[in-house]
This record gives structure tokens, sequence and C-alpha cells, in this order.
């Protein structure tokens, strides 16, 4: 038999095959093809300018409460700071450091030895489906832990979770930032005249 | 204080107005229901900055600016 023959017969049973299988096996593909049961969830790109916007709002109820100097030094430090509750007539022994979305950290005054992190969150309750009700702006979130320091501290410190120093803060970068903050007071200490919170 | 959006003012009034002391109280009480905390601002006579929880509208001082409520404390 010639090549020619062999190849005209190749092609008669290629047709043949394709015409007595084809529908068949364009069938078990179309079943073993995984079927599109979903639709593509449509999901909502979130606004940046939501959030930038929700920042401001929040840094100038910031320095309507705390007034410039405090304000300042929350921009400049990126922290606030705040002295524990003293007995009658004597200085306070320990401060705090507060943290946007961080804990808060207790420190002894007089050596500077940190003493504990108070974990503290204020979590939005009220509209679980709102996608940007996770969490405060930052300004805000230092504002409500020291509005909650300054009016009930121990009301605070008991809803927070306590933990050692250096669980999530690195104890070095903390202790940095009670030397940068003693050196932002005693460069700003005649503009925050009269703002003892800011050491 | 509203997660997501910063501040938000929910009523405004002068406490002195009885139609406005009202509006002022059910703001208050309707915050406090749901759970919020709340603040005011006080500045001392020596400039320095406090703040005090409230937990009754009788315990806002008289000629307050403004109480801040925003959410309760939960450990973080």
């Amino acid at each position: 038999m010639s090549t020619a023959a062999v190849a005209s017969l190749s092609i008669v049973v290629g047709v043949l095959a394709a015409v007595a299988f084809g529908p068949d096996l364009l069938a078990l593909a179309r079943r073993r093809r995984p079927r599109r049961t979903h639709r593509p969830a449509l999901t909502a790109l979130p606004d940046p300018g939501r959030e930038l916007r929700a920042e401001r709002r929040a840094e100038q109820l910031l320095l309507s409460v705390l007034g410039q100097a405090d304000y300042e030094a929350y921009r400049a430090l990126g922290f606030l700071h705040a002295y524990g509750r003293a007995e009658q007539g004597r200085e306070p022994s320990y401060g705090y450091l507060i943290y946007p979305h961080k804990p808060i950290v207790s420190y002894d005054v007089d050596s500077g030895e940190l003493l504990n992190e108070h974990c503290v969150s204020f979590p939005d309750r009220s509209d679980p489906g709102d996608e940007f009700g996770e969490r405060l702006p930052d300004a805000d979130d230092v504002l409500a832990k020291w509005m909650a320091l300054r009016g009930d501290e121990r009301g605070l410190i008991r809803a927070a979770n306590m933990h050692l120093p250096g669980r999530q803060l690195d104890p070095g970068h903390v202790r940095r930032d009670l030397i940068r903050m003693s050196e932002w007071t005693g460069r700003s200490l005649p503009a925050s005249h009269g703002h003892a919170d800011v050491a | 204080m509203k997660p997501g959006h910063g501040d938000l003012t929910l009523a405004e009034g002068d406490p002195e107005l009885a139609e406005d002391e009202a509006l002022l109280i059910e703001t208050f009480r309707r915050q406090l229901d749901e759970g919020m905390w709340a603040a005011v601002p006080t500045v001392e006579s020596g400039g320095k900055r406090e703040a005090t929880m409230v937990r009754d509208f009788s315990e806002v001082p008289r000629d307050a600016e403004r109480v801040i409520f925003f959410p309760p404390a939960a450990g973080g």
C-alpha cells in the first residue's frame, strides 16, 4: 500500500471516528469542565480619602481637647503622655505612654523602668456590617485612651489586658521614646508651660 | 467619635433652654444606652487639660462645652 493510500485511509478513519465518537467525547469534556457556580463577588473598593478625612477630623478634635503644645508633641513624637494619679500633695510616681492602636505602656517616673503593657482597644460594636467600622482614627484612639486614663484610670486599666513590657512593643524603642519625650519637653518648655502632662 | 469617620456632632443646644436641654438629655441617654462612654474635656485654672468621665447627664458640668462619646474600652 502506498504512502498516499495510508494517509487517505487515516484521514477517512479519523473523520469517521470524529463522526462516531465526537458527540460522546464532547459531552464527556463538558461534564469534566468545572462549572462556575458563583458569580464573581462585586467588591466595594474602600475610599482612601475617607480614612484621611477621618484622621484629619480626629486630629482637630485632639488639638481642641489637648491644646496646641500637647498636640504638637503628639505630632512630633507619635504618642501622648499622661501621668498616673498621685496621692494628695505628692508627685506622680508613674506615667503612661499612649500609642495609637498599640498598648499603653506604664513606666516608673524616677527610674524610667518600664512597668507594664496595657492592651486596650475601642471596637465599634454598633454596626458590624460597616466595613469602615473597625477602628477609630489614630488621633481618636489616643484621645479616647487619654480621656479614659484621666477620667477613670482604674476603669481603663481594669478593662485592659496587662502584660509585661516587650509583648507587643520593643522595650528599647519605648525607652528611646521616653528620651525623645524628655528632649522634646526640654525644647518646648516655654510653650508647654502649664501643661504638666507633657513630661 | 465614630470608628472610620472621626467625630460627628450629634446634638447642639443651650442646656439653660428647656427644649434644648431635653434634646441634649435624650441624645446623651441614647448614646449611653448604646454602650458608649462619655467624657467631658476640661481646662483647669493653670491651663492643664483634664477629662472627666460621666455616666449621667446630671454629672455634666453646666458650663461644659461638649461631651465626647466613644466606644467602650475592651482588652486588646
